[in-house]
């Protein structure tokens, strides 16, 4: 038998529902595989093995009994920490979470199970998903699948990397500026952000509620499609989330592996493709990604979205705001860590060393924006005026979308840096998003699809979609998959 | 602060016009919390009324209750308010251990209801009280410090948190500032508070029970000199009676006059009123400003209650307690003093009922004000919770009203419903308590008694009939008072030859 672990999630689910393999063995070959390279990787924060051969031995069970499997049946799959899984170590890759099992499972690992995916572990992550290369995980970075020495991207670094590295087919990661498809164009892997309110974020520890998106990574455009139509879909529980049918994208993803896009427009962002900030090599390897889309049918046009200039200012004081709101829960009354409580000390007191001892530089630099930004009397012309811009780039892409089926543009400005080279200024680091935040602003779907390599390493195309529209990305993605096809990272055996 | 002697009310409102204002808090009696599952009944063990929730637990997510914004809209109406087309609810961020999220889902400047308006009855004239806004939002849980010489979080060894009430919706109800009141400032926010209270009752959204919580009233006092600007105002907190209402503004004109006539100036800030002295006392609250941080709750979508609903809503709104009050007196023949007296003692609905279910309106208003808010306040109740239900009351009086009870007995029958005993028909069996009409046992009785008093009887059949009571009280202390006295009387004149 070839090894499992160099399978596809859709070949992995044939192969068991044929009986070639057991979901059990799939998942052991899996378990194997993070034993053997993960102590270089670190893409997991905690391994759940007698989870994962549990719920791989209901699969097989089931089959045994002659019971129908879905299309991801039994196959392993890695949550990123900050999804809520019941009873199995949730920390948001924060200290303040250290040790905490929460009592529910968020809806995207509720729908996991029920489709009898075998989840596999918790992946690393910048803490509270604010970063951009898992250097701000309280557990120490993740690292790049392709060279140890640089960053997997963030905050979904873990996510990203444990799919590179062969150590899970398929992933989960949320999206709030970027964390999906950065990790995924800085790693050689297919990261998708659904559109906003298509996948539920109940049991998602918030960091900017109106922002973060769960969405899939895996290695290719079909597989994240498959795990698109599992994971998504309306939720009661989660107001925001849309009440329409999921968009047909497994089905866009098969048409897309056809290699046609006669009749297809694509936008290309003037504003973006000036190409201030982005390496050379990744622009070249855009290019030559354009060109190979044309030659698949697909037409170019330029669109110019005139307020995209204005999304990294306005997301960096949207998302510190909303967040320096959201992680007041962690004061350790009710769960997490707890620090001081001495009983001499007051209950403000150890609040404020809980709070000091539990969060990350990062974590507090952005609460401490955010406070800032809401604070009376600097509301309008912060937060207020943020929410303008978001209106304005909503119409950008509106107007955009009635000349071109999608937008397209690198991911992100350069390719994975060596690790400590951004974190002593916050601003070059907040450079990686460039790209991807105008989408989250919008709320549409977008996805990142290897493109070919610069220096070496991966880079990553971006495509942006409508939302409700996530079909078309999709389709987009597998036919430029299928014209350059997939990146396989050096060997990390040896 | 020196202990100067303050002056008496009259003293202190002579040379000051009040301006105030009251925000009301009402809990609503919805099923369920404000944005989970969870039950909201009252009194469970600590902590058996949560979710991930209402414990604010990371990635759990709120979604709103129909149920409590169609009962704030039906408030809204009530009040005379326009009801948005469109709002939000608004995070209020601040820290506090009863709070689960350390931030408060409530409204900030787009609430449900705006603009309204609550008529009153304050010594025979209509008070028009202005209502800015009416919103939603929920409520906090419950925090206890134990281990401390007062209950109080200084010197508490322990904090313990009760969030059961976590999450129950609660509607916020804030006046306009209210001039013009003046001497009679005090009785006017009684009223108000009484008022609005009778007004969410007849909705039937909430119980409206201030010694348990469910309505809560914060009191804004201010003293300006004629002519000049509105004072600085304080918040008085800690509210719990209507009578209290009352008693705080009174105190706090009195306090401020004082502050003022001495030359001091009024502090903007939350006093907190005593129960036991009766008088306001500054919160233990910084003085500065705290800054809440309102920004939209991104959890939520925006509610944009459909026009057509909300007229539907209007329509089937029920009567307005001041115009039902109106209808009744009339129809009851009630006096304004007795229908006021009716009002206080709660019983409108329970006499109503009462002459629903066949009784007089003078006969139910007689039982309920009567020997039943004797009981209720005895036992320190509602007349509600006394124990006998108006068609029990209905019942008595027909017994009565058939001659089968006397006015003692009906009083004994209806301490054996109270009790639980039964129908007024029931305990009147059970205990034996019906009138003797049996004739032939009556003239037994009535013999026994000329027998035994041969001088009375004398004196009756010479034309004393007066003397006759003497003998009437015999039989009656014979039949144990279960005879009919008019009828014992007539028998014994008859036996007597002087009818
Ligand atoms: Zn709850």
């Amino acid at each position: 038998m070839s090894d499992l672990t160099r399978m596809t999630a859709a070949e992995l689910a044939g192969t068991i529902a044929k009986g070639d393999a057991s979901a059990e063995e799939v998942t052991r070959a899996h378990l194997d595989r993070i034993t053997a390279v993960d102590g270089k990787v670190h893409a997991f924060l905690h391994v759940d093995a007698d989870g994962a051969i549990d719920a791989a031995r209901k699969v097989d069970a089931k089959r045994a009994a002659g019971q129908e499997l879905g299309p991801l049946a039994g196959v392993p799959i890695a949550v990123k920490d900050v999804l809520t899984t019941r009873g199995v170590p949730t920390t948001a890759g924060s200290k303040i979470l250290e040790g905490w099992r929460p009592p529910y499972d968020s809806t995207v690992v509720e729908r996991l199970r029920d489709a009898g995916t075998v989840i596999l572990g918790k992946t690393n992550m910048d803490e509270f998903a604010m970063g951009s290369s898992t250097e701000y995980s309280a557990y120490g970075p993740t690292n790049n699948p392709w060279d140890l020495g640089r960053i997997p991207g963030g905050s979904g670094g873990g996510s990203a990397a444990a799919v590179a590295a062969y150590e899970a087919p398929l992933a989960i990661g949320t999206d709030t500026g970027g964390s999906i498809r950065q990790p995924g164009a800085v790693t050689g892997t297919v990261g998708a952000k659904p559109t906003y309110g298509g996948t539920s974020r109940y049991g998602l520890i918030a960091f900017s509620s109106s922002l973060d998106t769960p969405g899939p990574c895996a290695r290719t455009v079909l597989d994240a499609a498959l795990l698109h139509e599992v994971m998504a879909g309306h939720d009661w529980r989660d107001s925001t989330s849309i009440p329409q049918p999921v968009p047909p994208v497994v089905e866009a993803a098969r048409r897309g592996m056809s290699g046609d896009l006669t009749g297809v427009k694509l936008g290309l962002v003037t504003e973006f493709d000036a190409g201030e900030g982005a390496e050379p090599g990744v622009m070249a390897a855009f290019h030559d990604a354009l060109a190979a889309l044309t030659k698949l049918g697909a037409e170019i046009v330029e669109v110019s979205a005139p307020h995209f200039q204005y999304a990294l200012p306005a997301y960096y004081l949207i998302a510190p705001s909303e967040c320096s709101s959201n992680l007041a829960r962690f004061d350790g009354v009710r769960f997490g860590l707890r620090v001081g409580d001495d009983g001499n000390r007051s209950l403000e007191e150890v609040m404020s060393l809980t709070r000091e001892a539990g969060f990350g530089a990062e974590v507090k630099r952005r609460i401490m924006l955010g406070t800032y930004a809401l604070s009376s009397g600097y509301y309008d012309a912060y937060y207020g005026q943020a929410q303008k811009v978001r209106t304005l780039i909503t119409q950008d892409f509106n107007a955009a979308f009635e000349q071109v089926d999608v937008l397209v543009s690198p991911t992100t400005p350069f390719v994975a840096f060596p690790f400590g080279s951004r974190t002593s200024d916050p601003y070059q680091m907040y450079l990686a998003d460039l790209f991807t935040i105008p989408t989250n602003l919008y709320g549409g779907p977008g996805i990142s699809v290897p493109c070919g390599l610069s220096e070496g390493l991966p880079v990553g195309f971006q495509i942006m979609a409508p939302t409700m529209a996530d079909d078309r990305m999709y389709r987009v993605a597998a036919a430029l998959e299928s014209a350059v096809g997939t990146l396989t990272p050096p060997s990390l055996e040896g | 602060m020196t202990t100067t002697t303050l002056p008496t009310y009259d003293e202190a409102i002579a040379g000051f016009e009040p301006v105030i204002g009251l925000e009301t808090h009402v809990e609503l009696g919805t099923n369920t919390k404000m944005f989970c599952g969870c039950p909201t009944d009252f009194g469970g063990e600590p902590n058996t009324r949560v979710c991930p929730v209402c414990l604010g637990l990371p990635g759990s997510l709120p979604v709103a209750n129909k149920a409590a914004i169609e009962a704030t809209i039906r408030i809204g109406l009530a009040l005379n308010c326009s009801i948005a087309t469109w709002c939000r609810f608004a995070r209020k961020n601040y820290f506090y251990p009863d709070m689960p999220k350390n931030f408060q889902i409530s409204q900030y400047d787009e609430p449900l209801c705006v603009d309204g308006y609550l008529d009153v009855e304050v010594d025979g004239k209509t008070v028009r009280i202005g209502i800015e806004r009416v919103h939603l939002e929920e409520d906090t849980g419950k925090t206890l410090h134990v281990g401390g010489a007062t209950g109080r979080i200084h010197g508490a060894t322990e904090s313990l948190v009760d969030y059961n009430r976590a999450g129950i919706p609660l509607v916020e109800i804030v006046t306009k500032p209210v001039p013009g009141a003046g001497a009679l400032a005090p009785e006017v926010a009684r009223a108000y508070v009484t008022e609005l209270r009778e007004v969410i009752r007849g909705l039937g959204v909430s119980d409206v029970r201030m010694e348990e919580g469910s309505l809560r009233c914060d009191v804004n006092t201010s003293l300006n000199r004629p002519g000049e600007e509105w004072g600085t105002r304080t918040e008085t907190k800690n509210v719990n009676s209507l009578r209290s209402v009352e008693r705080a503004v009174r105190s706090e004109i009195i306090r401020q006059s004082a502050v003022l006539e001495s030359g001091g100036r009024i502090i903007q800030e939350t006093r907190h009123f005593s129960e036991e002295t009766g008088d306001t006392r500054p919160g233990r609250s910084k003085e500065t400003a705290t800054d809440y941080r309102y920004f939209p709750e991104p959890d939520l979508v925006p509610l944009a209650p459909d026009p057509a609903w909300v007229e539907e809503l209007k329509a089937a709104l029920p009567e307005p307690p001041r115009e039902r009050r109106k209808r009744i007196q009339e129809a009851w023949g009630l006096s304004d003093l007795d229908m006021q007296s009716v009002v206080n003692a709660g019983a409108v609905e329970l006499i109503e009922e009462t002459v629903a279910a066949g009784a007089t309106a003078a006969a139910a208003r007689k039982w309920w004000l009567g020997e039943l808010a004797r009981r209720a306040n005895e036992a320190g109740i509602d007349l509600a919770s006394v124990g006998a239900t108006p068609a029990q009351v209905a019942e008595l009086q027909t017994l009565v009203d058939g001659g089968k009870l006397n006015d003692k007995l009906a009083r004994v029958v209806l301490e054996g419903v109270v009790a639980g005993e039964g129908s007024p028909t029931a305990v009147m069996e059970a205990r034996g308590l019906a009138v003797v009409s049996d004739t032939g046992a009556l003239t037994a009785a009535v013999d026994e008694a000329i027998a035994a008093n041969p001088d009375v009887a004398a004196k009756v059949r010479d034309g004393k009939v007066a003397a006759a009571g003497a003998l009437v009280g015999a039989v009656m202390k014979t039949t144990k008072g279960q005879a009919d006295a008019k009828t014992v009387r007539e028998l014994i004149l008859e036996r007597l030859g002087a009818g």
